[in-house]
């Protein structure tokens, strides 16, 4: 049979397993790999909350989405080309994302009668009982092999075993086409150290997967997707929590301020700590505490001692913060807030990602307790983000949240590398000189209804600050007009907020039928929604928040140019509602979805479709 | 630099506790104490932060003229960590009361003792809530009557100093808010100690719960009910100083001089910087009728701070790293470029 390499604009893999099948680490390597040989890229981590969930079934399967192009990409994609199926459980959990010609690879030996009925198959077919048989199916005994590759290696059964992910990845690389170099390399580096004995196996089974794919002769065509043509440069792949970690200590150098990080672990929040634990060396300092109410304590502390401080949780830990969050307002201290978001109520499901922490992170709070709200769009651009909201942070006197999703905060991106010097300096406004009777008033106010900062160990500025309302020269009072007059003020200087901000930029003409609004990490799936159905001849226009609290400036008169809005959020309708009540006259609908999973392009597409 | 004095320390603010409450004389002696902490570390009065968290005591920050940071129920002890691994060049004062500290921020509480930051907590223990107007806290005596035990209260009480050196503090001190002179020298020696030092203040509600200390802090009654404990001194209390306390190998007990063939030299000398943590637990358990109340500094050793540790680690990696500045993070492991 004649083999050819046939060029696709893009595919989409899914890597399935049991949680333990290191299908995480075959879909990164696949992705960072296909990042450096320049292909556009996005990633989707799905994983259970469990760390080692019940061997087989599929509330244990753990899957990683990557689709690469060779333009940009902006979705992890709907739906996939290849399905890698470790076991029946992740075929069971993973056929309905399966397109109508894709390639679905299992291992063989997995799929024994106790597989089959432990993930919950009532006949020995599987595939027909998915209705599924029609794809090209690779029925591949890729423990056996792996086994019988490694049989020499002097490796235990147990570490064998573990080496079935890096024999499935290599048939991935024979069908798409990928050298395995980077990944021999990936090896080398992660081994060199502590497991040098683990490279030459790691290697070899790669290799022989490689080549069993090559041999097999049920796979006729490989694919190829060409390299992108992004902006010339340098590029690195990062993940969502990464960039929010790297953004933040950017932050940190722009105002010359240490950074403080008091944050209690909590999914998918956590690795922002752990990113910035790494980094001591740009003067970083992280405290775990010992809850989530002594993490946002801490910093609050860190901030009144002069440091950019920060928070970072989820939505639970975000309800446990809430009391301190007024502190903040109230005692004007600067301070980043961030909320990974995750599939709620409660501890709802915690892997899942969700935009349904809207409502609490604008309203949650007694009494009127006005926050500045921002959203990052898109892993990399969390750098960005955080940036942003440190320096409003610290240039407005004034806690920020800053709201990402678990979708953001897991995938990644290839990122062009930004430089530093073009980023603004951060001026937090110090306190400088004493008024006339010579003591600190904490709350008079600049033409941005800012107060200064006073920094224990300033000479000759000792103050007072705390939860009690408070006159401007820091005095406690409970005169009315003194208290109307301060919550006019804190809300003034959040609404000044919104001077310092860009308009929104409307993606397609100013006015028109319908307008497809969109906040936070749906950017990529309404972006490439909103590009399919003008490819079709639909007429439609787009915009995406990333300020959600101000609203940029011109907000109301882009909603006022279109008969219709459709606002689409991972959730029932949260932003929608909140922009009927800031903009009654526009004529706002809702789209929403509340699944813990992203949007998918072809539900937007259909959405937009109704309305236009 | 400029000596401090008490009035240096006072505010312009009026105080607003009922007239005698016992947080006045806690207030005093702070105001007293620390123109003498001051002198001997020769620290300034901006370097002082005093935080709190709600209650009565907790409006003593208000009446400091220095930094301070009056904060929410129960969080008075995470705020004072934030302030000083920010800037351990600060000296952080925290006011709180029992319940604050000890029920809503009990969690807070444990943690910074077994971290050893380097802050200074003044926990008053009136044994009751003020502010909310009379219900038993987690220090109220067993059976207490109050507002929200009507019959009396069915659980027990928390000792602080039982829970400090449970959580392996550092640093843990006794008096009562009517004896000034132990109150200042409690706090220097604990402005003194590096690390978590928690003095404990008995103090009297006047309003909800007067007279809780009263077997304490009555001219008649104390001299047998309390001892004061000092470093290198034996351990002999009473109004004729005759009753001292020995240890019979099983537990402490309470001897009488010249009977039983006890002499002084039989007498416990206080060693408040051996290791030992079950002799500073016996003496803190002590209570009546059997025991005299150890009043005094009962512990005070020395140990790697929390607020040292973290900024060293950060010095360490600073010298080690070949990460100096964001462009460099940016630009580290893998990235490829695009011509």
């Amino acid at each position: 049979m004649e083999h050819k390499i046939i060029d696709v604009a893009d595919v989409v893999i899914r890597f399935a397993g049991d949680s333990g099948d290191g299908m995480q680490l075959a879909g990164s390597l696949f992705a960072d790999m296909s990042a450096i040989y320049g292909n556009g890229l996005s990633t989707f981590p799905d994983y259970p909350a469990e760390i080692r969930a019940p061997h087989g079934t599929v509330s244990g399967v753990s899957g990683f989405q990557v689709h690469i192009g060779d333009d940009s990409v902006s979705t992890p994609g709907d739906f996939c080309d290849l399905l890698v199926a470790m076991n029946p459980a992740a075929l069971m959990a993973n056929a309905k994302w399966c397109k109508r010609n894709a390639m679905i690879l299992v291992d063989a030996d997995a799929f024994d009668e106790a597989g089959l009925r432990k993930a919950g198959f009532t006949t020995d077919d599987p595939f027909a009982e998915l209705k599924v048989q029609d794809r090209n199916l690779i029925v591949a005994p890729i423990t056996s092999l792996t086994e019988e590759s490694l049989k020499d290696s002097g490796l235990d059964r147990k570490a064998i075993l573990k080496c079935k992910n890096m024999f499935t990845l290599g048939m991935a690389c024979f069908i798409y086409d990928r050298p395995l170099d980077y990944i021999f390399q990936y090896l080398e580096r992660k081994f060199a150290k502590k497991h040098p004995e683990a490279i030459a196996p790691n290697k070899k089974v790669l290799n022989d997967g490689f080549n069993y794919a090559a041999n097999l002769q049920m796979i006729p065509d490989t694919y190829h997707v060409a390299p992108a043509h992004p902006r010339k440069g340098t590029y690195r792949n990062i993940t969502g929590n990464q960039a929010t970690a790297w953004g933040l200590l950017a932050a940190s150098e722009k105002s010359g301020l240490p950074l403080f990080c008091g944050s209690y672990p909590i999914t998918p929040a956590t690795q922002i700590l752990e990113e910035l634990a790494i980094h001591k060396s740009l003067g970083a300092k992280t405290l775990q505490a010992e809850d989530e109410i002594a993490g946002i304590c801490t910093a609050i502390g860190a901030s009144y001692a002069g440091n950019l401080a920060v928070t970072t949780t989820s939505g639970p830990g975000l309800s446990l913060k809430t009391e301190a969050l007024g502190l903040a307002v109230m005692a004007e201290l600067p301070l980043v807030v961030v909320d990974v978001q995750r599939a709620g109520p409660s501890t709802g499901i915690p892997t899942k990602t969700e935009q349904t922490d809207l409502n609490q992170a604008l309203y949650g709070r007694n009494g009127e307790c006005p926050m500045p709200v921002i959203a990052a769009h898109s892993p990399a651009h969390c750098f960005d983000a955080a940036f942003n909201a440190a320096k409003i942070a610290l240039e407005h006197m004034t806690p920020v949240l800053l709201l990402s999703e678990g979708f953001l905060g897991n995938g990644s991106e290839p990122w062009l590398i930004p430089s530093m010097k073009d980023y603004p300096v951060i001026k937090p406004p110090f306190a400088k000189s004493l008024p006339e009777d010579g003591k600190f008033h904490p709350f008079d106010r600049d033409e941005n209804f800012v107060p200064e900062w006073a920094i224990p160990g300033q000479k000759g500025f000792e103050h007072r600050v705390g939860g009690l309302e408070k006159n401007h020269k820091g005095v406690l009072s409970s005169d009315p007009a003194n208290h109307q007059l301060m919550v006019d003020e804190r809300e003034a200087k959040v609404q000044k907020v919104a001077d310092f901000i860009p308009e929104l930029a409307v993606d397609g003409p100013a006015k028109g039928k319908l307008l497809v609004v969109g906040w936070g990490g749906t950017f990529g799936h309404i972006y490439s929604a909103v590009e399919e159905v003008r490819a079709e001849g639909v007429q439609v226009s787009r915009v995406h928040f990333d300020y959600i609290y101000p609203v940029p400036r011109n907000t109301e008169e882009v909603l006022m140019g279109f008969e219709k809005v459709l606002v689409c959020e991972l959730n029932s309708g949260q932003f929608a509602n909140y922009l009927r009540g800031l903009f009654p006259k526009a004529n706002i609908l809702k789209f929403g979805k509340v699944q813990g999973q992203p949007f998918l392009v072809s539900e937007l597409t259909e959405a937009i479709k109704k309305e236009a | 630099m400029a000596t401090l004095s008490f009035k240096d320390f006072k505010s312009d603010q009026e105080v607003r506790w009922c007239p005698g409450c016992g947080d006045h004389a806690v207030l005093a002696s702070l105001q007293r104490a620390l123109p003498k902490v001051s002198q001997a570390l020769s620290y300034e009065k901006e370097r002082y932060v005093v935080v709190s968290g709600i209650g009565c005591s907790s409006r003593l920050p208000y009446y400091m003229d220095t930094y301070g940071f009056h904060s929410i129920h129960g969080r008075a002890t995470a705020i004072s960590t934030g302030i000083k691994v920010a800037n351990p060049w600060l000296t952080v004062w925290q006011a709180c009361g029992d319940g604050d500290a000890l029920a809503i921020g009990g969690n807070h509480f444990i943690h910074a003792i077994r971290r050893n930051i380097d802050i200074n907590i003044i926990l008053f223990n009136n044994q009751i809530y003020g502010l909310t107007k009379g219900q038993y806290s987690p220090t109220s005596k067993f059976g207490a009557i109050t507002k929200t035990s009507p019959y009396g209260t069915v659980e027990h009480p928390f000792n602080p100093g039982s829970l400090v050196l449970g959580a392996k503090g550092t640093f843990f001190a006794r008096s009562l808010d009517v004896e000034l002179k132990l109150n200042e020298e409690i706090m220097t020696a604990a402005a003194l100690h590096d690390g978590c030092s928690v003095m404990e203040m008995l103090t009297n509600c006047v309003i909800f719960n007067d007279g809780a200390h009263k077997q304490l802090s009555d001219p008649a009654l104390k001299a047998d009910n309390t001892i004061v404990l000092r470093h290198g001194e034996r351990m002999i209390f009473g109004k004729d100083r005759d009753k001292g306390l020995i240890f019979d190998g099983k537990k402490l007990r309470v001897v009488h001089i010249g009977e039983g063939g006890f002499t002084e030299e039989d007498i416990l000398i206080h060693d408040a910087h051996t290791d030992n943590i079950g002799i500073h637990m016996a003496l803190a358990d002590m209570k009546g009728p059997d025991y005299p109340v150890a009043l005094g500094v009962i512990r005070d050793v020395r140990d790697i701070t929390y607020d040292d540790g973290v900024r060293d680690q950060v010095k360490d990696v600073m010298q080690k790293s070949k990460i100096h500045s964001v462009d460099e993070l940016l630009h580290s492991g893998s990235t490829w470029e695009v011509e």
